[in-house]
């Protein structure tokens, strides 16, 4: 479903990307891992055209991604994304938030959209917090409305870029309980994360990326547990056994 | 200040012709530079290289000539061009012109503002160009953007009086007129900066309410 081949990207002198070829499949939960400046994030942008690149080749079901070709508002609506930082519209309640995209890029009916979105924000356990605005909650269900507004376009991917990375540890859980009940009813993911135990427990391959190429890729309990190649192995012991 | 009261209560209708062309000049001109100044902005922030740099040499041209000048060369030279304006209809666009380059800075500076974040979400969701602006950005910059916006309001207030000089009766040239007939030089002007004050005094407590909001967030 998403396909990349030899992706290449510099920003300025800096190659980020050194040649990135890989695969999702429909329904596949994939996390990437790696330290951090190693190009994770930059994949993902990439994905959805936030990010142009300079060769090779990304494509969604089939469509090429051009972040200046009038399809990538296709491409967009097709594969949300949920940023590190939420990225909640401020001035906006929560279930406007949620049915913006919908309501005015896909142009669906209001009456429609409203209770797609009002049931989408019980499933991420905030449908009383519908009319609050953002800056009024806590960062882990600012998070959980960021999924509800990426699932509330019905995509058929959704891109994670380190979701819960800028979350007080006691709010991790929630986050993440909500991405492993999309992940059981088949929602296609790509997870940017720090979280070990989601990948070894959810996703059903990972990719380890250092220095702008995949160094590993397999199985996810295989990699995590029985990584091969000497820069997991260092990875990973570094990320488990901090001290 | 002999017989203020007296003369105040003499002159005050007269004056009350000036203060309805003042009002007239300076909301035709707010409006008119709002107006231009958006456009400007958004040229700026359009991320088209061509247009950017020709809405930032536009706001220098306009930013480097004294109202004055511009006041005149509208009035005085156009008309040599073939395009004659009423003295009401110079003084408007003159001083709309002038104060768009202003307007403009301060909407850039506004937009500029908003976190890069918020641009990303609304792309996400499939929003182009137009709709981030009208939908996440411009909602945002709103707020930042009105307690200057209210500055330049009490600003374009006072240098309306810069018509004058292109023959605009308006609160500053009615006083001029006045006074120079009846030599009460001291009660006219006196009455005339009141005049002027009273009518700042409600915009600048509109820039505090503005300021205020813009400080709770």
């Amino acid at each position: 479903m998403i396909e990349l081949s030899d992706v290449h990207k510099s920003f300025g002198q800096n190659e980020v990307l050194k040649g990135i070829t890989a695969k999702v499949e429909k329904g596949e939960v994939v996390c990437i891992i790696g330290p951090s400046g190693s190009g994770k994030s930059t994949i993902l942008r990439c994905i959805n055209g936030l990010e142009s690149y300079d060769r090779g080749d990304i494509s969604v079901e089939g469509l090429k991604v051009d972040r200046d070709a009038p399809s990538i508002v296709n491409i967009r609506t097709q594969v949300s994304m949920v940023f590190q930082r939420f990225n909640l519209f401020p001035h906006r309640t929560v279930l406007e938030n949620v049915i913006e995209g919908p309501l005015f890029v896909k142009k669906e009916p209001r009456a429609q959209v409203t209770e797609r979105g009002r049931a989408l924000l019980a499933q991420v356990g905030l449908a009383e917090k519908a009319d609050a605005h953002p800056p009024q909650l806590s960062g882990g269900q600012q998070q959980r409305v960021a999924i509800a507004r990426a699932l509330a376009m019905q995509p058929k991917a959704i891109l994670f870029d380190e979701p819960t990375s800028a979350l007080d540890p006691e709010l991790v859980g929630d986050v993440l309980g909500v991405m492993r009940k999309l992940a059981d009813d088949g929602m296609t993911m790509v997870v940017v994360t720090h979280e070990m135990g989601f990948a070894r427990d959810v996703a059903d391959r990972v990719l380890f990326i250092d220095g702008g190429i995949i160094v590993e890729q397999g199985p996810a309990k295989t990699l995590l547990n029985q990584p091969q190649h000497p820069r997991t192995q260092d990875f990973l012991r570094r990320v488990l056994h901090p001290l | 200040m002999k017989g203020f009261w007296h003369d105040a209560v003499e002159f005050f209708p007269i004056l009350m012709n000036g203060v309805a062309l003042t009002i007239i000049v300076t909301i035709g001109s707010l409006l008119l530079s709002t107006v231009l100044g958006l456009i400007w902005a958004m040229m700026r922030v359009s991320g088209i290289k061509a247009l950017s740099m020709l809405s930032a040499s536009l706001i220098n041209v306009i930013r480097g000539i004294p109202i004055i000048v511009l006041l005149f060369y509208l009035y005085f030279v156009m008309p040599d061009l073939g395009v004659t304006l009423s003295a009401l209809q110079a003084a408007i666009l003159g001083l709309g012109i002038a104060y768009s380059a202003y307007q403009a800075e301060n909407f850039r500076a506004g937009i500029e503002a908003i976190d890069k974040g918020q641009i990303e979400a609304a792309q996400s969701i499939g929003m182009g160009w137009w709709l981030t602006m009208r939908r996440v950005i411009l909602p945002q910059a709103v707020r930042i953007v009105l307690p200057p916006y209210g500055n330049v309001m009490i600003m374009m207030l006072k240098d309306s009086s810069q018509a004058s000089t292109i023959t605009v009766a308006e609160l500053a040239l009615q006083g001029k007129l006045i006074a120079s007939s009846t030599f009460k030089n001291t009660n006219v002007f006196t009455l005339v900066a009141l005049m002027y004050l009273t009518m700042s005094i409600p915009l600048i407590l509109l820039v505090r309410h503005f300021e205020k909001r813009a400080g709770k967030k």
